[in-house]
């Protein structure tokens, strides 16, 4: 059995980073962790990008704490869809994020105190940005393959329009070219949740020694239904009411938790209250809202995909209802009337939007012999 | 082994035009075409089997059912629309035919010829054919519809699409004796009138 070679790094960049914004971040720090080796012309390097709560620590064991399995270890590691053996692979903690990258939680070198709500909102395409110094730092003039799911799909997207000739393979999965105004209530509820925790103060909770962890267990509760489908949950829940300990199936006639789809909920958002940051919240959630490459070009998603030269495999989950196929469809459609290079898979998995996570093996296949055939056209 | 049809498939496209197979199925045309000449090809297929297979052989392959039309693609999007023993499997035959032509500035369509002797008889004799055409039993054929090359041309002309070419195959070799009554596999090469 080969090994993961898992490395782990904080890099800092000393160079000001202009924002979408028109903000500017004078130097920050990004955590990074590859797997696999970097080969002599730097040419195997695949990066994955992470979604909404994710880090930086897609694969293996961390090392501080073995309990603690990557994000998407099913897919990546050695003799995985994403070998290892082959390829050197890179997750990098967003900039914003709470996993050790500079963002809202970090010190402010101005005032000496947390940037709370001082951090300036990031972008998508700022992300791709510093992920792209990042690249440079590193020797790695293209990747092989960027690769996302949801909000890591959109930055894969992003990566072959904003680098087109840095980019070989474009992996997009259960993404959206941009967010429905479904999609966007759905954030509106959950930041509005966390805005209007008592404990927030204004972004600034830091200075107050408290958390709004009433308004991240609600944001996380109400994000965590849109990532499963309804069959999912009526097959993980059902109307099951929550007796532990065998107490009587009778309706207790209360607002304490009865059902166990509640309980679940429940859990889910304890759970996030206790490592996710409020601010990261938001900003991730604005992210996902303002990303729209169709915009710069009077809606045309056409026109924004002109100039990708990577290839694309774009996949879909037929239960994703929060992006569903079609939204999938809309970014194949763009790139087949700009006769660009794509493949697109529909799986058919009871998952929900959670599906791009889970092991299926029809998905786990074919991303396995999409990077398989990668691998074999580069000998 | 390639497939009869291939050749005589591959012969109606040039080289360095835009060309689409509906029904690529495991992509063995497309990898064939590809090896004989430029071409830039896509595939469409349903099935999550030969979907891999496509992806397996480095080809550009969208999953999707072609009841449901081609919305994907603009008009006049693809040189060549090539619809290759896939057209006796779809159920909506009149509308596949409207879309492969609207996408398509021409088309390549085969299927197994019903009207071969050989289908006739074992008709005439009590019983649904099986032939190297048409390879299954009538209770596990993957074919909804049965027809003739002459119910194709028939068909051709009632919904105005211009026959520019036809070649009609048995065992690989072109028919032109009676061709509906001698050939196995009918190939027809049209267009919007």
């Amino acid at each position: 059995m080969s090994e993961l070679h898992l490395s782990r790094n904080t890099i800092h960049f000393a160079e000001p980073l202009p924002l979408q914004s028109g903000a500017v971040l004078s130097g920050y720090d990004l955590v990074i962790e590859t797997y696999g080796k970097l080969n002599a012309d730097k040419s195997n390097a695949v990066l994955i990008c992470h979604a909404l709560n994710a880090s930086h620590h897609v694969a293996g064991a961390n090392p501080d704490d073995p309990t603690d399995i990557g994000w998407w270890d099913n897919m990546i590691g050695p003799g995985k869809p994403v070998d290892t053996d082959h390829f050197f692979v890179i997750g990098v903690n967003n900039l914003g994020s709470c996993f050790g990258s500079t963002g809202p939680m970090s010190l402010n070198p101005a005032s000496g105190k947390p940037y709370g709500a001082d951090f300036p909102v990031i972008t998508v395409e700022d992300w791709v940005n510093t992920q792209a110094r990042l690249a440079d730092k590193l020797g790695i003039r293209r990747f092989v393959a960027v690769m996302g799911g949801s909000l890591g799909g959109m930055q894969a997207m992003a990566w072959a329009i904003q680098f087109p000739k840095r980019i070989e393979h474009c992996v997009v999965i259960a993404s959206t070219p941009k967010l429905s105004a479904q999609n966007i209530a759905f954030n509106e509820v959950a930041r509005n949740a966390i805005l209007s925790d008592p404990d927030f103060h204004g972004g600034n909770y830091y200075e107050y020694g408290v958390v709004p962890k009433r308004g991240l267990r609600l944001a996380r509760m109400v994000g965590h239904i849109t990532y499963l489908s309804d069959d999912d949950m009526a097959e993980k829940f059902g109307r099951e009411l929550q007796r532990p300990n065998g107490e009587s199936h009778d309706y207790r006639f209360s607002f304490n938790v009865e059902f166990e789809v509640e309980s679940y909920l429940h859990h889910q958002g304890e759970k996030f209250s206790t490592y996710f940051d409020a601010n990261t919240y938001l900003l991730v959630t604005r992210a996902l809202d303002y990303f729209d490459p169709s915009r710069r070009y009077g809606g045309s998603l056409n026109r924004a995909l002109a100039e990708v030269q990577a290839k694309f495999l774009v996949v879909s989950f037929s239960t994703d209802w929060r992006f569903p196929p079609n939204r999938s469809r809309e970014i194949v459609q763009s790139l087949l009337s700009n006769k660009s290079e794509v493949s697109y898979a529909e799986i058919d998995a009871p998952h929900g939007h959670d599906a791009f996570l889970l092991e299926d093996p029809r998905y786990h296949n074919l991303i396995r012999a999409y990077f398989g055939q990668m691998q074999r056209s580069r000998k | 082994m390639v497939r009869a049809d291939f050749a005589a498939i591959a012969k109606w496209i040039s080289p360095n035009t835009q060309v689409l197979d509906l029904g690529c199925g495991d992509g063995s045309f497309l990898d064939y075409l590809q090896k004989q000449k430029p071409v830039h090809a896509y595939g469409v297929e349903i099935d999550d089997a030969r979907v891999l297979s496509c992806v397996q052989k480095g080809l550009n392959v969208i999953q999707q059912n072609l009841e449901g039309g081609l919305a994907l693609f603009e008009n006049d999007s693809f040189d060549t629309v090539v619809l290759s023993q896939t057209l006796q499997t779809i159920h909506q035959t009149e509308k596949i035919l409207r879309e492969v032509v609207r996408v398509g500035k021409e088309s390549v369509i085969s299927f197994p010829n019903f009207g071969h002797w050989s289908h006739r008889l074992s008709v005439g004799l009590g019983h649904m054919p099986v032939s190297k055409s048409l390879p299954y039993q009538w209770y596990n054929t993957p074919n909804v519809r049965v027809l003739t090359v002459a119910d194709f041309e028939k068909l051709a002309s009632s919904l105005g699409l211009k026959i520019i070419d036809q070649c009609i195959l048995h065992e690989g070799r072109e028919v032109t004796l009676l061709p509906n009554l001698f050939g196995s596999l009918g190939l027809f090469r049209i267009r919007r009138a």
